[in-house]
């Protein structure tokens, strides 16, 4: 393991890339622990002052630090789109696997709502949700709704490999050797799926981040609690580029978009890692 | 660059060689995470196929065949790489290597062509098989596509294909009919060479019949060669004039296919024959011990010997280079080539129905 | 002929399914919610100032009719139904008393108008460049675009669109950044309104694609590259079929097959971009509609915009759907 990750760090110029962004961006998230100021405080520092020494990133117009602020809200989105990761895998796994293993009319029936949910336009759904939600919102409930909206492209992937895995050989030989199918499914094929639902689980907390910064620009979301989303609401709110207080809205931005590509770089280095094709060039099986 | 059209008659004229290959070596050259990988598919072979032959090459799976056939072809692409030796055609008139892409394209199809391995997937899914047969042989024929096309129909119902399926797509055709369709669009231009990589192996045995009494059919009819590989022994019994054993990216033995089949001298193709079922012979088969080498770290000496009943020292230590024990018949084996000769040992009785099968 | 009738039917009740599905949805997290839809916004009509009397009750009427105030929650369903079927969402709120219906209509061919541009142009690029990046593995103009396009793909619409914003409305301000055409010039088929529609959209327009190119090209990209190994291509080029035949006809023919289903399956998310860079930049469609009716409470005003982007959406991709046997022949009719 260590030494495959080593290897990738190595000769994979995205997997080099993308986890030394994410280890930046990670670092970023844990100063949080260290933070001076309280998140939620306002008017702690003089506001609209420009980076300087003293703070890094400058100061916003509602006076506090905008590098401490950072550290807060990079843990915040990131927490956020691990959560929503972590859930909508769950069911994504779930839904693909039983629809994988039932087959017939279980799947034909998963799969259509599967598809429905990949069609609809998530976002106004979201917006309604917070129109009738509005003074209850927080990111609990926003992070269990958006697991619910976000599990359907990855259980159609897993529920095709499931297809494939289920006429294998192996598994055949499994059922007659006596093994339950439940523990086929543990013993066998879990290990097989287990790094691809690693790989869409990179793109899916790039997918649920980015419909909360959207949703947090736009002020739809519990705006009190500071994420990259919410900073960069309050600096419109304040005007902040047309006031020349550039730093307040370029520092979340850039750190927003590293964060964007690390998690891409990941997912394509991963990606290319697990495909059966390149993996099984890498052990010299290329040609016949 | 292409010589005059000299299209051979009926009657076989021996020994006119229209493909020589000597010390050919193609190598498929890797790079992964740092490590460089050679594998050596094609090592070292030279064989010569004449006019009006059907030379068939034989060997287990990845064994180099299909990269043997690819780079004959001209049609390696990295990472499988030529690292020497020349391919020569009599329709050429130069090394296969020296040629431009484009220059090579106008030979493809009117002169060399090719029947693929898997042929279920070689028509394009999305295309009629019309514009398939526009593709490859309208601009070698080389006439309106009205008179093309009354061509091409002609050459369809030779194969016993009814000309409807030009409108068709491929997967509106049932296995044994696009194979047909295969053979015919590699046949529409008369090619005087033709390599068929395992044109058979993916249909069923009545069908396989039907294809293999059709490819023999149509060589005949044009006096074309016909490199033929498969690993399957008996096909070899029934379709080639002489045959080529492969192992390990290496020709072992070569021979007409009748004096291989009735005396094989070397214990790799011995193996491969004694282990075909024969009507009336109820005695259990012997497996070969091990599997075949990994070709990117083969072992020193003859490549067959981890594996050989009758390796000997010399066998780890030195290549055995194939060489003529009989006028036509030559083997790589130091065993073989000894005095001793005792392949015969290991060898059964020859399947007479097989022996005689191609006369 | 008669198959493909049967293959249009069945897609057409998998786009019933999705309406459905998507419209019980909205009724739910309507109905379901701890808040009462009608009283919150009276409330919030009368705290803007709007205390005409009439049209509070009017109102009140039409959003009980609507949301459902009373009775069983299965018998406000099929209200709500009754309803949404008839395009009736009532007046709204927030530019009464013109009823939703006529600002959704207003709004909806922006939308379309753009959302369509964009996707096909982004769909048309993406996939040639990345058909070509897949063949040319070795062109360096093709890997430096394959970069570039690629660096855009992660970020999100609403970040891409404000640094437009930023870059063309306040450093160097040469395109408008706000609305669909110039206020000041009358609407019709004549050219200078054209010109200012064209100007207008052209930094919404380029949010949108500039996303959307990296999902295509990417994607054209390793299904080319996975296309080029499959034997039809290899004895082609064995069969000395030339390669300007080659790969637009074998290649990319082939390789596109999966890109026309993956085009049904991300309008939905190329529709969430849209209504975001419509909202940066104030363009009349119905991505700002339904922002702005958040910010002003119009209830019916959202519910209306909701629902009609799921059909939408939905309609959109049932038209790929029956288009797609063109592009597959294996596809089963039946």
């Amino acid at each position: 393991m260590l030494k495959t990750l080593r290897d990738l760090f190595r000769y994979n110029r995205e997997f080099a890339i993308g986890s030394m962004l994410m280890a930046v961006i990670l670092g970023m998230a844990a100063l949080s622990a260290f933070s001076p100021y309280p998140p939620a405080n306002i008017y702690v520092v003089p506001p609209d002052m420009p980076p300087s020494w003293a703070h890094p990133f400058g100061t916003n117009s509602r006076g506090q630090d905008v590098f401490w602020q950072l550290t807060f809200a990079m843990r915040n989105t990131l927490l956020f789109g691990f959560a929503v990761a972590f859930l909508s895998r769950l069911l994504s796994l779930l839904i693909g696997l039983v629809a994988g293993y039932q087959g017939g009319l279980t799947d034909r029936v998963l799969m259509s709502i599967n598809d429905t949910f990949i069609v609809i336009p998530l976002f106004p759904l979201l917006i309604l949700f917070y129109f009738v939600m509005r003074d209850y919102m927080n990111w609990v409930l926003l992070t269990l709704v958006i697991a619910c909206l976000g599990w359907a492209y990855d259980a159609r992937l897993i529920r095709s490999i499931m297809m494939s895995l289920k006429t294998r050989e192996f598994t055949q030989t499994s059922v007659f050797s006596g093994m339950k199918m439940h523990e086929i499914v543990v013993r066998e094929h879990l290990p097989y799926v287990l790094p691809i639902v690693f790989s869409t689980t990179l793109n899916n907390i790039n997918w649920s981040i980015g419909l909360e910064v959207t949703l947090s620009v736009l002020g739809f979301t519990d705006i009190n609690r500071p994420t990259v989303g919410t900073m960069i609401f309050w600096a419109n709110q304040h005007s902040a580029m047309v006031a020349g207080v550039w730093w307040w809205f370029v520092f979340p931005t850039a750190f927003i978009t590293l964060t964007f590509i690390a998690l891409f770089l990941l997912a394509v280095s991963m990606n290319e890692y697990i495909d059966p094709r390149s993996r099984l060039a890498r052990m010299g099986m290329g040609g016949a | 660059m292409v010589k005059a059209n000299g299209k051979a008659g009926n009657g076989p004229v021996p020994a006119e060689p229209i493909l020589s290959v000597r010390n050919l070596r193609a190598y498929y050259q890797m790079q992964y995470f740092g490590i460089d990988r050679e594998v050596r598919a094609v090592d070292d072979i030279t064989l010569q196929v004449n006019r009006n032959e059907i030379y068939g090459v034989a060997g287990e799976s990845s064994c180099g065949k299909t990269s043997l056939i690819k780079t004959i072809a001209a049609a390696n692409r990295p990472p499988l790489n030529v690292i020497g030796g020349s391919v020569k055609y009599s329709f050429l008139d130069r090394d296969i290597f020296r040629m431009s892409e484009e220059e090579l394209s106008r030979v493809r199809w009117k002169h060399l062509s090719y029947i693929m391995q898997g042929s279920m997937n070689v028509l394009n899914p999305v295309r009629r098989i019309r514009k398939s047969f526009i593709d490859f042989a309208f601009r070698h024929i080389n006439k309106p596509e009205r008179e093309f096309f009354d061509i091409v129909a002609r050459h369809l119902e030779r194969l016993r294909l009814s000309p409807s399926v030009l409108k068709a797509y491929p997967h509106e055709l049932s296995g044994g009919m696009r194979q047909r369709v295969t053979i015919a669009l590699a046949t529409i231009c008369r090619p005087e060479f033709i390599i068929a990589d395992e044109p058979t192996t993916a249909l069923d045995v009545v069908v396989q019949k039907d294809v293999l009494a059709m490819i023999r059919e149509v060589q005949q009819e044009m006096g074309s060669s016909i490199l033929f590989v498969t690993h399957d022994m008996t096909v070899h019994a029934n379709m080639a004039d002489r045959l080529g054993i492969m192992y390990a990216g290496r020709l072992v033995e070569e021979a007409p296919t009748r004096e291989i089949f009735a005396n094989p001298l070397h214990p790799y193709t011995a193996h491969l024959i004694q282990s075909l079922p024969r009507i009336g012979d109820l005695s259990p088969k012997k497996a070969l011990p091990g599997a075949p080498p990994n070709l990117s770290d083969p072992p020193a000496g003859c490549r067959f010997h981890p594996r050989c009943p009758l390796a000997m020292d010399i066998c780890r230590r030195e290549n055995p280079a194939l060489t003529a024990l009989r006028p036509g018949h030559r083997v790589a084996c130091f065993a073989a080539s000894s005095e001793v000769r005792p392949v015969s040992e290991i060898r059964e009785t020859v399947p007479p129905k097989v022996a005689e099968a191609r006369s | 002929m008669r198959s493909y009738g049967i293959y249009v039917l069945t897609r057409f009740a998998q786009f019933l399914l999705v309406v459905f599905i998507g419209i019980s949805l909205t009724f739910f997290i309507t109905h379901l919610s701890p808040i009462d839809p009608v009283e919150q916004m009276i409330a919030g009509m009368t705290a803007m100032g709007q205390s005409d009397p009439e049209a509070v009750s009017l109102m009140r009427t039409a959003l009980q009719e609507l949301y459902g105030t009373g009775g069983p929650l299965i018998e406000q369903y099929f209200t709500y139904w009754g309803r949404i079927l008839s395009a009736d969402f009532g007046p709204s709120l927030s530019s009464f008393p013109t009823p939703v219906s006529v600002l959704i209509g207003r709004a909806l061919p922006w939308t379309i108008g753009l959302l369509a541009t964009c996707t096909v142009i982004s769909w048309v690029f993406g996939n040639l460049l990345g058909g070509l990046a897949g063949y040319f593995r070795e062109n360096r103009m093709l890997k430096l675009a394959g970069v570039i396009i690629m660096g855009f793909h992660p970020v999100p619409y609403y970040i891409i669109a404000f640094v437009l914003l930023i870059i063309f409305g306040l450093m160097w301000p040469i395109l408008p950044t706000s609305g669909g055409a110039a206020a000041n010039l009358p609407r019709g088929w004549n050219a200078e309104y054209l010109i200012s529609v064209l100007r207008h959209s052209i930094l919404p327009a380029a949010s949108i694609i500039l996303v959307g190119l990296g999902g295509w090209f990417m994607g054209m990209r390793a299904l080319v590259s996975n296309v080029i190994t499959e034997d039809y291509v290899t004895y082609a080029e064995l069969g000395g079929v030339k390669r300007s035949r080659i790969l637009p006809f074998y290649v990319i023919r082939n390789a596109l097959v999966p890109q026309v289903t993956g085009l049904a399956m991300s309008l939905g998310a190329i529709f969430n971009g849209a209504i975001i860079v419509e909202f940066v930049f104030s363009y009349p469609g119905l991505g700002r509609l339904l922002i702005s009716a958040v910010y002003a409470g119009d209830y019916g005003l959202v519910l209306g915009v909701t629902t009609i982007s799921i059909v939408a959406v939905s309609a959109a991709v049932f038209l790929i759907d029956i288009l797609y046997p063109v592009f597959d022949p294996r596809v089963k009719l039946a």
